[in-house]
């Protein structure tokens, strides 16, 4: 075995109420491409981001080893110093500035105290050369592909003399062949000395460039793999990646399901930026009085783009499909519209996008049903408490009382307001993203019990979810989605973590249940 | 704590318990309570200066006048403020619409109040000009209400053709230089005004008092009784000063009429009414409000059509308060009525202000020019020094949400 460039010792790393790395031990040698997968929240970011100091030394427990010292990382600048260079799925250039400008952004090479740029233009050159770029430095970074943009991120990278250089996510926005030449870029790279750590949903890349192979589940460390002495196949690691065991987290439930009462058919979708580029394409979906779907994917395959173009059009810039609600054909332009048809959607960013933080619970609650409580136009004070209070009993909502501004709950009873704010227009369909993300098991057992509650009354739940064990544990059906289509409509024995998971990185192939 | 000096303990526990709910109190309102003793201490500080000139009834009754076009500004652009957006346009619409008022009660011989009502249409479809723009068009509110400061600035000096216009009829004059009529003749006391004074204060109380039942019943956080009856008594005798500092001298100005309804109406608005929820939601946080239902565009549209009403009413005031409307008038309105709303406790970043806070920050700022001028300070003093004021108060702001996070 090679000597380790790299070495995290026990690594813990605990949130409030969520423990996201549990004793985690990662080894890097020199020189290697060294993959690292696992699901959604199975704590890869969360290592990578204690690697670079994005968490401070100290949030943690346990000990980075990098070329042989122990480090203590107090800032991402300390870590980039020591060698160790991150590049993220969202890309950190400046379009509106050239190449040479970008690669050399606070890191400026100075003559006498003013930037030499001649000096960067022309060292620019040799490390565009290195990642197999022809574009000269002058070329502004918006006039550039999104897989060269990704391939400057790495020539920025190595104009800081950089040993460890992680790729979070590299392929996710590229197409086959920007990919395979990324992938070309860092095997060359490894040539030269230069080590990799790739985090990546797509097995068969990490099939292609892998020395080893790290899996984590669950904040923990589950197996490493060596590539070249021991034979591994893709369905190895999606075992070691989903295979938990699945203990009774969820309520229990017998669906009894009705008729149908949403229906989504075929559904395109264009990006706001791009209105050529198809964000969705051409799914279909229904959802059963009764019944909880669940929507199954990885991050990225444009879930949450989905159920926000079906809630009133909220994203996208063109639709194209037909929506129908109770077997009626409607249309609706805004979230106003789809709230008064009986649609409601909890959103996936509470914080960001679901509630009015400096706001109080009872304001909270009420928002989306005020018309409901005036009288000739006047808010009703009396109905605004009694519905908030009731809501704060029946979802014990953990709060002083409802003039509590939200900001000062835990991430599980600000859940429950958002809930309770949908909950309170009486909707028919209650789509719900990731809704038990960043909460506490007890939280997560309560906020399944309303969903069965809620389904109880014939109406229709559609959950998006990242986490397997619950999609499984709470869906009647699952719908898989990869690259923005519904790839998989799965429901019995088909529904079960591998398949879900093939289907999710785009290896499903035709063989299971192919759309209705 | 301790058993054995139980009675003294309690005693002590209490006063502690006592201070600590204060000081919590405090903390927590101190926005609020940050802006009348920013007051307070102001008008204290100018009556040492003037040596008592400042707290007369005389120059109070002055510095209402004085802080009405200014409050009315405060009223609307409180609302702007709270949406997460500003409007610098304000002192140049006050221009241009003084400037229409005059020009069709002068110039064209309309009666009063269809001037009145005329006027605060230009000025409503001003703000729908600006509402569009903004709301539906997504141009910046600071560049749309830019370029509006330019365009009427431009236009009323084009209109009144770069002359003075007056004078107005009396009635319209009235509304700047105007008091309310006494039912009894008792010289140096205005006893109409006491008496509504009195029932405002009787108002007041009983509404407290419900308030108080509705929140025990509800279980809410209540002030201790002693604090509660305190509370009562200091608003019950400010409300009864600010009466007698108008009783003393002249009675209660029309100006003041006017500004209190707008507060009274506006405050309804903001409290208890779905599109006063809405414009704090959408300060609050914007992509919540739209995916919460609300019509965040239509929203907005209105706030800045109300704030286009409000400068035109401002304008009306102003220029009867002048008896013309002059080309240069208006100058740095925004300027005192953006003020006014921070210091009222208005947040920078949106969603959070008061109407009742924008006047008593407009009085804070109208304080400052009358303290000022009172005391002769040199122009140039007058500017920086309320340039300091607003970025203090927007400081303070900042400062204290910091704390509170």
């Amino acid at each position: 075995m090679s000597e380790n460039i790299l070495e995290m010792r026990q690594i813990t790393k605990e949130f409030p109420g969520v423990k996201a790395l549990d004793e985690v031990t990662f080894k890097v040698s020199k020189a290697e491409i060294h993959c690292l997968v696992g699901e959604n929240g199975a704590g890869k970011s969360t290592l990578m981001k204690v690697l670079s100091g994005v968490y401070p030394y100290g949030t943690y427990t346990g000990d980075i080893v990098f070329e042989e010292e122990v480090q203590n990382f107090g800032h991402i600048k300390d870590s980039e110093r020591a060698g160790i260079a991150i590049i993220y799925q969202e890309l950190a250039l400046i379009p509106e500035m050239s190449i040479y400008e970008n690669i050399y952004l606070g890191n400026e090479i100075k003559k006498n105290g003013l930037i030499d740029w001649n000096e960067a233009i022309i060292k620019s050159h040799e490390l565009l050369k290195k990642v197999g770029l022809s574009d000269h430095p002058d070329v502004l970074i918006k006039e550039l592909g999104v897989g060269k943009q990704q391939l400057i991120e790495i020539a920025k990278a190595l104009s800081k003399d950089v040993k460890l250089l992680i790729l979070d996510e590299p392929t996710a926005a590229l197409n086959e062949d920007d990919s395979e030449n990324l992938l070309n870029i860092l095997k060359d790279l490894r040539n030269e000395g230069i080590t990799s750590v790739l985090i990546t949903h797509k097995l068969n890349e990490v099939m292609e460039v892998a020395d080893t192979i790290t899996v984590l589940r669950d904040g923990q460390t589950i197996k490493s793999l060596d590539c070249n002495t021991e034979n591994v196949t893709e369905d190895d690691i999606v075992k070691l990646m989903v295979g938990r065991e699945l203990t009774n987290r969820y309520p229990e439930r017998t669906p009894e399901l009705g008729e149908v009462m949403m229906e989504v058919k075929n559904w395109s979708v264009y990006s706001p930026m791009d209105s050529q580029k198809v964000v969705i394409d051409d799914s279909n979906i229904h959802v059963r009085k009764g019944e909880i779907i669940g929507i199954s994917g990885l991050m990225g395959a444009g879930r949450t783009e989905f159920a926000m173009s079906i809630f009133g059009k909220s994203f996208g810039s063109r639709i194209v499909g037909e929506l129908y609600l109770k077997g009626k054909k409607i249309d609706l332009n805004s979230p106003k519209e789809a709230i008064e048809a009986g649609l409601s959607y909890l959103t996936e960013d509470r914080k960001e996008k679901g509630l009015i933080l400096i706001q109080d619970v009872k304001q909270n609650i009420s928002i989306s049903s005020l018309k409901s409580m005036t009288d000739k136009g006047v808010i009703n004070d009396n109905e605004e408490i009694k519905h908030a209070n009731y809501y704060k009993d029946a979802m014990r909502i953990k709060t002083p009382n409802i003039e509590v501004k939200v900001m000062n709950l835990s991430g599980g009873n600000q859940q429950k307001v958002a809930l309770s704010k949908w909950l309170l227009t009486d909707p028919d369909v209650l789509i719900v993203d990731e809704p038990t993300r960043g909460i506490d098991v007890g939280a997560k057992y309560e906020i399944y019990t309303i969903m069965n509650k809620f389904v109880a009354e014939g109406k229709s739940v559609i959950m998006i979810s990242s986490e397997l064990p619950e999609i499984l544990g709470m869906s009647d059906r699952v719908y898989v989605m990869n690259e923005g289509k519904i790839v998989a409509e799965l429901s019995g024995k088909d529904m079960n973590q591998e398949t879900i998971m093939k289907y999710a990185i785009g290896q499903g192939g035709n063989e299971h249940g192919k759309q209705s | 704590m301790e058993n054995s000096h139980k009675t003294n303990a309690s005693t002590n526990e209490e006063k502690v318990a006592s201070f600590t709910l204060l000081s919590n109190l405090f903390r927590a309102n101190i926005r609020q309570y940050g802006m009348f003793i920013a007051l307070f201490v102001i008008m204290i500080i100018f009556n040492i200066l003037t040596e008592g000139t400042f707290i007369s009834s005389r120059n109070l009754t002055n510095l209402y006048l004085q802080t009405g076009y200014i409050a009315v500004l405060a009223v609307g652009m409180v609302l702007v403020i709270v949406a997460g957006h500003i409007d610098l346009s304000v002192g140049s619409v006050a221009a241009f619409t003084g400037a229409i008022a005059a020009i069709l009660q002068v110039k064209m011989g309309l009666p009063t109040i269809p001037t009145i009502l005329l006027t605060m249409a230009v000025g409503c479809m001003i703000g729908m000009w600006q509402g569009y723009w903004i709301a539906f068009r997504g141009v910046p509110a600071f560049i749309v209400s830019l370029a509006s400061m330019l365009m009427f600035r431009g236009a009323v000096i084009g209109i009144t053709k770069g002359q003075t216009i007056g004078p107005f009829n009396e009635s319209f004059n009235k509304i700047s230089v105007g008091y309310l009529a006494d039912i009894a003749n008792m010289g140096n006391f205005h006893l109409l005004s006491v008496l509504i004074g009195i029932i405002a204060i009787g108002l007041y109380i009983v509404l407290e008092l419900k308030k108080r039942k509705t929140r025990v019943s509800y279980g809410f956080d209540i002030l201790p009784k002693s604090f509660f009856a305190g509370k009562l008594l200091l608003v019950s005798s400010l409300i009864m000063s600010f009466i007698l500092s108008m009783a003393l001298y002249k009675g209660i100005p029309y100006t003041v009429i006017i500004v209190v309804l707008l507060v009274g109406l506006y405050t309804f608005i903001t409290n208890k009414t779905p599109i006063g929820r809405h414009v704090y939601a959408i300060g609050g946080n914007l992509e919540a409000a739209r995916l919460s239902g609300i019509n965040t565009k239509k929203t907005l549209f209105a706030v800045f059509t109300s704030m286009g009403a409000l400068a035109a009413l401002s304008g009306i005031v102003y220029s009867a308060r002048l008896n013309s409307a002059a080309p240069s008038a208006g100058n740095l309105f925004e300027l005192d009525a953006i003020a006014a709303s921070f210091i009222g406790g208005a947040s920078a970043n949106g969603g959070i202000g008061s109407v009742v806070g924008a006047i008593i920050g407009a009085l804070v700022m109208a304080s400052i020019n009358n303290g000022m001028s009172l005391m002769n300070m040199d122009i140039s003093y007058q500017y920086m020094i309320k340039g300091l004021v607003l970025l203090l108060a927007v400081w303070f702001d900042i400062s204290t949400r910091n704390k509170s996070k």
